[in-house]
């Protein structure tokens, strides 16, 4: 892949990247490779073959982030897309071609989209990521191969390096004789099985290259299971720019999701929308629900909260909606919006608008938690998951109405020889403390605090006016764990 | 002195406008949901110096929720939950709800929200408050938020009046500004009542609430106290009390009935 620029591509010209050699060829235009430079040779050496040749320093991390972008922007054909460092991306095209309207017209389409960017490409489709490697490096322009029996056939005449491996791997096989990849099948699975006996990595053993490309043995790129995931998809004749053609065009997908999903018989919790930009930029939108719907008019009222701030650049040209987590969700399901207009919301509904404006961290349920200490003892958890199993709590331990998140600093101005606080000050006021009950003493969880943790001893108090409060004190005199024991003001009671 | 008690009296002695106005502004007592309906938009203000503006709030709530017929509910189990709307400002004020200490009935069903500022917060109660799957809504704002004006105050009452959730809006420390709210109540502590056991320790709690605006009720001063799982009002000042009732007395006797 390289840049086909008139100005760049009119004379031979080098990437070089520096070495303790000396500068060395990374990368070689068209004209550069007719005059005799090739990759990996030193600089030195293709200026005697060429001595007009011009250079420019590479860039391996400025290219490593574009063919990330790449990767991302070649979702365009698939859900799913990997990087093939350094200069290819595999993209997984199972059972989306017919939104294209076959493979033919899906590599039609990936020419003409990296053509408008200015890149030239070779790519293939096959069976598996191997075979379409090979056919994409080696094979002829733009080949399809159909069906696990045709790879064989198809990848037969292309020369051993097709099968991704090592420089010294290739070598032997050639000093072996063995040049093209239909030859190897000629000598015998167990002479090379032999001779590679104790290569165990795939880029080192041409057998299990060669199981992986005919897709015999499982290769880790592909998809161990391969899911249908819902997924809608709306190609735009003329790129959009206002948001009010969006929000129709999310409309109309949200719409296509809502049949599709109906089709299989379920519900989406997290749907992704995607939005190519002409210039290349993909804006996704994740959003998340509390139970599973299929609500048109809940999706486009959910998504129009997350639609504001796009750019839109210099407009849309496809949006594509899936929904990668859905759950099994019955047939029959009222319109969320119009049954709300009369009978109200349902709690999902409400909790799902809830969390798209106020993030979802903000709606949440207190459980309790097997522990001790009082602000250990509560956890918060998203609404509507179940709760966890807990064991009761004792009854006999009054507990406040309102807890602080962090317990404020008392000043005790004088305390009665029992030990519980009669006068203390908190926020600037003097609470003179009527009537007391405690202490209840909570020891420090061991398995849980590092060693010099105190205990405390929790008092209920009621002052002169009846506010009630929860107070603490951190330590004992003479616990050994620090200076005088400091009161803490934790709870608010009713 | 003997005076008639209002509700003995013979609907026909009522025609009179100000007596008519006179038996509207009944008393209220803790139950009163039951012959009325629901109290559907109430603010309870109070301070950030105890935590009684909350506790007052869901004692009110519950009692509404009690005493109204079930039948309307259909189930024999309510499973509704009740969202709780807080700002930052009153989370750092009046800390967070502790679920070990709500009341028992509440413990399973509070949804806690959290929002930043105070229009999130107007957002998630009206949200609540269009919810049919919510007994109640409870909101705490902390001051006189901006964004909390008499319109805000109005689309509240106008969403919890169509879809008949109840909210509590708990004021931290506000003044009392222009409200549409149906009740509006000032709560303070009092003294608890003293348990059975240790006389030294805090009982039951107990609360001084006025009324101090309402549609359909007289102003007034009760204290509050949950008992046995109920809520009851005592009188606060027995001579307060007497001048108001003398003052609805006299405003049906003035024009004695014709057609008595």
């Amino acid at each position: 892949m390289g840049e086909s620029g008139a100005a760049l591509d009119s004379g031979p010209l080098v990437l070089i990247g520096d070495t303790a050699h000396g500068p060395r060829i990374e990368a070689v235009n068209r004209a550069g490779a007719a005059a005799g430079a090739r990759r990996g040779m030193m600089l030195a050496d293709a200026r005697t073959l060429c001595p007009e040749i011009a250079t420019a320093p590479s860039d391996p991390a400025g290219d490593l982030t574009f063919l990330e972008d790449l990767a991302i922007w070649a979702q365009r054909w698939g859900p799913w897309s990997a990087l093939d460092a350094p200069d290819g991306v595999l993209v997984d095209v199972t059972s989306v071609p017919h939104l294209f309207g076959g493979e033919k017209h899906l590599l039609a389409d990936v020419h003409e989209a990296f053509a408008k960017r200015r890149l030239s490409i070779r790519a293939a489709i096959a069976p598996t990521a191997g075979a379409a490697w090979a056919l994409a490096h080696y094979g002829p322009d733009a080949a399809i191969v159909e069906g696990h029996d045709a790879i064989e056939r198809a990848l037969a005449d292309l020369p051993v390096a097709a099968l991704r491996l090592d420089e010294d791997v290739v070598t032997v096989l050639r000093r072996l004789g063995l040049k093209r990849m239909g030859e190897i099948a000629t000598i015998g699975r167990d002479a090379i099985q032999r001779r590679f006996r104790n290569r165990k990595s795939p880029a080192a053993n041409p057998l299990i290259r060669l199981d992986q490309l005919l897709g015999r043995v499982p290769e880790p790129l592909l998809p161990v299971v391969p899911q249908q995931i819902p997924l809608v998809q709306r190609r735009l004749l003329e790129p959009i720019r206002y948001r009010a053609l969006l929000d129709r065009v999310v409309a109309d997908l949200a719409a296509d999701m809502a049949r599709e999903l109906e089709g299989q018989g379920k519900g989406a919790r997290r749907l992704e929308l995607q939005l190519w930009r002409v210039d290349g930029k993909v804006v996704v939108r994740r959003l998340e629900m509390a139970a599973a719907t299929r609500d048109p008019a809940h999706i486009v009222r959910l998504f129009a909260a997350r639609l504001d701030d796009i750019d839109a650049g210099f407009g849309i040209e496809m949006l594509r909606l899936r929904a990668s987590w859905a759950e099994p969700l019955a047939l029959e399901q009222s319109d969320i919006e119009t049954a709300a207009e009369t009978r109200g919301t349902s709690l999902a509904a409400c909790i799902d608008r809830l969390t798209v404006r106020l993030g979802a961290k903000a709606v949440s349920r207190p459980v309790p938690f097997a522990s001790y200490i009082p602000e250990r003892a509560q956890r918060w958890q998203p609404p509507l998951e179940p709760e966890p199993a807990s064991q009761g709590q004792l009854a006999f331990h009054a507990r406040p109405l309102k807890l602080l998140d962090n317990p404020e600093k008392i000043a005790v101005l004088y305390a009665t020889p029992d030990g519980h606080p009669q006068r203390f000050r908190w926020r600037g006021q003097v609470h003179e403390v009527a009537r007391v009950e405690g202490p209840e003493r909570i020891a420090p969880e061991w398995w849980r605090e590092r060693r010099g943790a105190r205990l405390r001893d929790y008092y209920r108090i009621e002052d002169g006016e009846g506010r009630r409060y929860w107070i603490y004190r951190q330590g004992i005199v003479g616990d050994g764990r620090g200076g005088a024991p400091d009161w803490y003001l934790q709870g608010l009671c009713a | 002195m003997s005076r008639p008690e209002l509700a003995s009296l013979p609907f026909m002695a009522f025609e009179d406008v100000a007596a008519l106005s006179a038996r509207r502004n009944a008393r209220w007592r803790p139950g009163l949901a039951a012959n009325q309906g629901l109290a559907l938009h109430n603010e309870v203000f109070a301070s950030s110096c105890e935590g009684v503006g909350a506790a007052a709030a869901l004692a009110l709530a519950l009692d509404d929720w009690r005493s109204l017929p079930r039948e309307d509910v259909g189930e024999a189990q309510d499973r509704r939950s009740v969202l709780w709307v807080q700002t930052r400002e009153a989370v750092r004020r009046v800390g967070r709800p502790y679920r070990a200490g709500l009341p028992e009935e509440l413990q399973a069903r509070v949804i806690h929200v959290l929002a930043e500022k105070a229009e999130d917060a107007l957002f998630a109660l009206e949200e609540g408050l269009r919810c049919r799957d919510l007994a109640f809504v409870v909101g705490e704002i902390a001051g006189n938020p901006k964004p909390l004006d008499l319109t805000a105050s109005r689309r509240l009452t106008l969403a919890s009046e169509k879809h008949g959730v109840p909210l509590f809006l708990v004021r931290i420390d506000a003044a009392r500004d222009l409200s549409s709210a149906r009740m509006r109540w000032e709560i303070t502590s009092a003294p608890s009542l003293s348990p059975h056991w240790n006389a030294q320790a805090p009982g039951a709690p107990r609360w001084r609430a006025e009324l101090f605006r309402a549609r359909s009720h007289a102003p007034g001063e009760w204290v509050l106290a949950e008992e046995q799982g109920s809520l009851t009002a005592s009188k606060a000042r027995r001579e307060a009390d007497e001048a108001m009732a003398d003052w609805t007395a006299g405003l049906c006797l003035r024009h004695p009935p014709r057609r008595a």
